[in-house]
């Protein structure tokens, strides 16, 4: 029998064979060790040299490309556990969690995978010709691929007194790196060097060396225990690795509230004492007595192991794209010990995205995979303080903007950095709202809103973003769907990695829509980053894949003019696409107007009905009522109408009408009959009203007649299609009773028979105040106005975009140009297209006489007993 | 196999919408695609009772108008995590009637 395992065997046993080195130590070689005699295993053998967060996420990701079927895998571990999430570290410190909490993988996830663990072991040296490598008890272990992931240790800065004469750490010094160093670190908090001592015997005081992430967190662990702390920083400010001297200040000031004194500028002279700590000696400063210090000065990769055998190394171990070890075929490296590019990363982002690239190539499952640096952007808690960081810390160049906020007294700083209306840098400080956008905006390079303050502050704009990992499983992302984050999470686990791929799946964001920014936060929070970028996000509609301006070139081009024809076009297989419906038949009405063949199927049922469908699938009739003006007899009309049909329920609405809810489909065009009013538009993405408040031949405040206007431009521009609905209003004085300035379109009447024009304001699902288009002398001027900045909306806004997302994404100031200037020559163009789309209005209600298409308006039910339908 | 129950005419359903039926004292939503066959699903939303014969449908599946939930038209199969709706044999036989079987296949 000849099978692969034998050719293996066969081979690896004629290679150059190096003289085993007999056991080490107590004889501990134990029977499982892999020596390569009688193997049997037809895979290649992966070893790894450390058991921390990288070499534990390295193998992670290999099992999960299907490692272990290609690999044997070995792991060794200088701490003798399974692994753990050394971030929660400083959370241990402080009581917040058991140590037992932060265990990723106990070890039975190395059982259950069939790794070998060689916990507590250290590999000392690696014969990179032969391929073994040996561990300091003993073991030799041949491999076919190697991953180094030996992290980092604590830097000692230079300083006296550090070491007893025996040359160990003298008692009471500690270093912030490893459970172990936590655990002695509580154990000296609690009880002193004196296991017998009781906490409360005398006064206690710790000092931390080191100024950064690590000494905070640790000296606000230390203070939970009742020690009195001190901060020891040689830097000028806090943190300054993560933010500039003006941040630093605040930040200072919020670590010193909460009872920590810290020293900047000092640096560490001597540790005193002789047996044990008593004190610390600085540099041009009274000594500090404690009986404690803190080491954490920053980190210093651990590299022996790879200079030893060889490997290149400068700052770190040196690797390539692939995160393999220059110059080695079989040897990567990954996390803390690797320079890339010359960067060496000690936070725990970028070795996520090293294990992945690693794991590509390891696997062979993508060998085009490059891993090519990390955008650094932190967030986290220090001390209690919330702090962000990401890119620069403050302006380097004469053009760069920066924008700083800066609120001692509440420990707020916020300072953002622009260069080429790009995002280059953030510092957050005690208020990190804003996060998630900006760490997206820096990642990405998004567009920047024009208003810069804006980053830094929800100014009632689209959705205010949390911190989206502080979210709880169980919160309702989506409000409307009733989406929870976990529900969320859990689509994104289970491979769903598109943003519409989960909206699609969970139905999150789909409702109003508000919520969206948030649901793409937790997508991507869930994903890791690796959200696969979404082509659709950009389609006018998602059938067709083709942005807005290029869909209506195409259509023009093509002479289309049905939804149909648009399908078979440009649809990809000439598929129609059931989301993609309504949003072409309002483009192209809109694009078309009386030139458009109306196929009924694209349009929503409310569209091919008129009317609102409500949860019972009964509808809602909203009659014309221009301006909110009413009278005697429609009155009258309106409540026999009521009274004959039996409407349960009779409503103003929010936009100054009346409202007759619960009529079945069946009943809809003798309803509209009997009242013989014009439809007023309460279902459909278009113009639906314009709201007024009294104007001036009343209100003794009035200054204009806003009354008329309103129903001047709900004449003018009735139920004209848009991307999504649009609710205007004119108000006759500045006290704005008509809400003008959360509207669409608002105007406002201003003393000396001037006009207010405002767009882009909302107040339903998001609140934005609108931004004033222009101030003009007339009513006719707002007409013209209004209207052509509806037709560019209509032309360039997103489907669905209402304008609240629509102006200030193109920006107030390209919509005047636009629109009151006439900076681009579009506003004849713009002026006689709405022109056509006004001259094609027909009232949709005279359909009642003659229905459109068989059966318009028979019952769907199941709404309703079973003998409304026609039964056969 | 029973022989079906004849909903009358196809041309009641317009091309690329549904209507309603009740039948044998289901309700059902026969839609007509615009390729000219038919599909026929339970007339009642399974997620909050919206009517499916007023959906907007494409080849392959119908949308809730309620609350956009998707059925697939030959299986009933939601593609946006509802519970399904049963999905039923609709053929239009030689004098153009809509020939529905409700016994759910």
């Amino acid at each position: 029998m000849t099978t692969v395992a034998d050719k293996t065997q066969d081979k690896a046993q004629h290679k150059t064979r190096p003289t085993l080195p007999g056991p080490l130590g107590k004889g501990r070689l134990q029977p499982k060790h892999q020596a390569r005699q009688g193997r049997q295993d037809a895979r290649r053998r992966l070893v790894v040299i450390g058991n921390g967060m990288a070499g534990a996420r390295a193998v992670e990701e290999i099992l999960a490309r299907g490692g272990a079927e290609q690999f044997t895998i070995t792991m060794f571990g200088d701490e003798p556990y399974g692994n753990y999430n050394r971030i929660m570290l400083s959370h241990v410190l402080s009581g917040e969690e058991s140590d037992a909490d932060i265990f990723l993988n106990a070890l039975h996830w190395y059982q259950d995978n069939n790794i070998t663990l060689h916990a507590g072991v250290r590999v000392e040296r690696i014969d990179r010709f032969t391929k073994y490598v040996f561990a300091n008890n003993g073991h030799v272990v041949p491999y076919d691929v190697l991953i180094i992931a030996t992290g980092s240790q604590s830097f000692m800065p230079p300083m006296d007194g550090l070491y007893t004469p025996s040359g160990s750490i003298k008692p009471g010094v500690f270093t912030f790196r490893t459970i172990d160093d936590t655990r002695n670190m509580v154990q000296h908090a609690r009880y002193g060097d004196d296991p017998n001592s009781h906490p409360s015997d005398r006064q206690r005081r710790a000092v931390v060396i080191g100024g950064g992430l690590l000494g905070l967190e640790a000296a606000r662990g230390l203070q939970s225990h009742g020690i009195d702390v001190d901060v020891v920083h040689s830097g000028g400010h806090l943190m300054n690795a993560q933010m500039g001297p003006d941040g630093g200040a605040i930040l200072r000031r919020s670590v010193e509230a909460l009872g920590i004194r810290v020293h900047t500028e000092s640096r560490t002279t001597a540790v005193l004492g002789t047996d044990k700590v008593t004190g610390l000696r600085l540099r041009d400063q009274p000594d500090i007595a404690c009986d404690m210090v803190v080491v954490a000065a920053g980190i210093r990769p651990n590299v022996d192991l790879a200079v030893l055998s060889g490997l290149h190394v400068e700052r770190a171990i040196v690797v390539d794209d692939q995160l393999r070890v220059v110059d080695e075929d079989d040897i990567y490296a990954v996390g803390e010990c690797v320079q890339h590019r010359g960067e060496v990363y000690g936070l725990v982002a970028p070795l996520w995205e090293q294990a992945v690239v690693l794991a590509d190539h390891v696997t062979g499952t993508d060998t085009s995979s490059a891993y090519l640096g990390s955008r650094i952007a932190t967030k986290l808690k220090v001390a209690g303080v919330e702090v962000a960081s990401m890119g620069l810390h403050g302006p380097e160049r004469d053009t760069d903007e920066h924008i700083v906020f800066s609120e001692p007294s509440r420990g707020v700083f916020k300072s953002i950095v622009i260069r080429d209306n790009k995002m280059v840098g953030a510092t957050l400080l005690g208020d990190s709202r804003k996060v998630a956008y900006l760490t997206q905006a820096f990642d990405k390079g998004l567009p920047l809103p024009e208003e810069r303050i804006s980053l830094m502050f929800d100014l009632g704009g689209p959705a205010e973003e949390q911190g989206v990992a502080e979210l709880d499983d169980d919160a309702q992302v989506c409000n409307c769907n009733g989406v929870s984050k976990k529900s969320l999470v859990d689509v994104v686990k289970g491979g769903c990695n598109t943003l519409a791929g989960a909206m699609d799946a969970t139905r999150a964001g789909k409702g109003c829509g508000s919520c969206k920014l948030l649901v793409k936060q937790v997508v991507e929070w869930a994903a890791d980053g690796a959200v696969a970028e979404d082509p659709a996000a950009s389609y006018y509609v998602p059938g067709i894949p083709l942005d807005k301006a290029s869909l209506m070139a195409a259509i023009r081009k093509q002479g289309l003019r049905s939804v149909s024809s648009v399908f078979a076009a440009l649809a990809p297989g000439s598929a129609e696409d059931a989301k993609s419906k309504m949003g072409l038949a309002s483009l192209m009405k809109m694009m078309l107007a009386d030139q458009y063949i109306d196929e009924r199927d694209a349009r929503f049922i409310n569209d091919r009905v008129h009317a609102n469908i409500q949860r019972d699938g009964t509808f809602s009739v909203v009659p014309q009522m221009k301006g909110g003006v009413t009278s005697v007899q429609q009155l009258r009309r309106i409540a026999d109408v009521a009274e004959k049909h039996n409407i349960p329920l009779i409503k103003l609405t929010g936009g100054q009408r009346i409202d007759l809810l619960g009529v079945p489909k069946e009943d809809l065009p003798q309803v509209w009959a009997d009242l013989d009013m014009p439809s007023g538009y309460a279902y459909g993405k278009s113009f639906r009203t314009v709201k007024t408040c009294v104007g001036k031949d009343f209100c003794r405040y009035g200054t204009g007649d806003s009354t008329k206007l309103g129903i001047e431009i709900e004449t003018r521009f009735q139920g004209i299609e848009a991307p999504a609905k649009l609710k205007l209003a004119v108000s006759g004085c500045p006290r704005n009773c008509a809400e003008s300035l959360v509207k669409d379109v608002g105007v406002v009447a201003v003393e000396g028979g001037r006009w207010e024009i405002y767009v882009g304001g909302a107040a339903g699902a998001h609140i934005r105040k609108g931004d004033l288009l222009a101030t003009v002398d007339n009513p006719e001027e707002v007409k013209v106005l209004s209207g052509r900045f509806m037709q560019y909306y209509r032309e360039n806004a997103n489907w669905l975009e209402r304008t609240y997302s629509f102006v200030p994404r193109v920006g107030i100031d390209r919509v005047r140009a636009v629109v009151v200037e006439d900076a681009e020559g579009l506003a004849a163009g713009l002026d006689a297209a709405m022109q056509a789309s006004v001259d094609s209005y027909v009232d949709p209600w005279t359909e009642r006489d003659d229905p459109l298409t068989p059966g318009q308006f028979r019952t769907s039910l199941p709404l309703t007993v079973l003998p409304r339908v026609p039964v056969r | 196999m029973n022989a079906g129950r004849n909903l009358g005419p196809v041309g009641q359903i317009p091309f690329g919408e549904g209507r309603a039926f009740g039948v044998d004292g289901e309700q059902v939503a026969v839609f007509r695609l615009r390729d000219g066959t038919l599909r026929a699903l339970s007339a009642v939303c399974p997620h909050k009772g919206g009517p499916i014969a007023d959906g907007t449908i494409d080849q392959d599946v119908v949308l809730c108008p309620l609350h956009q939930n998707a059925f697939r038209l030959d299986t009933g199969c939601s593609t946006t995590g509802a519970e399904p709706l049963t999905s039923y044999d609709v053929q239009i036989d030689n004098h153009q009637n809509i020939i529905l079987r409700t016994s759910a296949r």
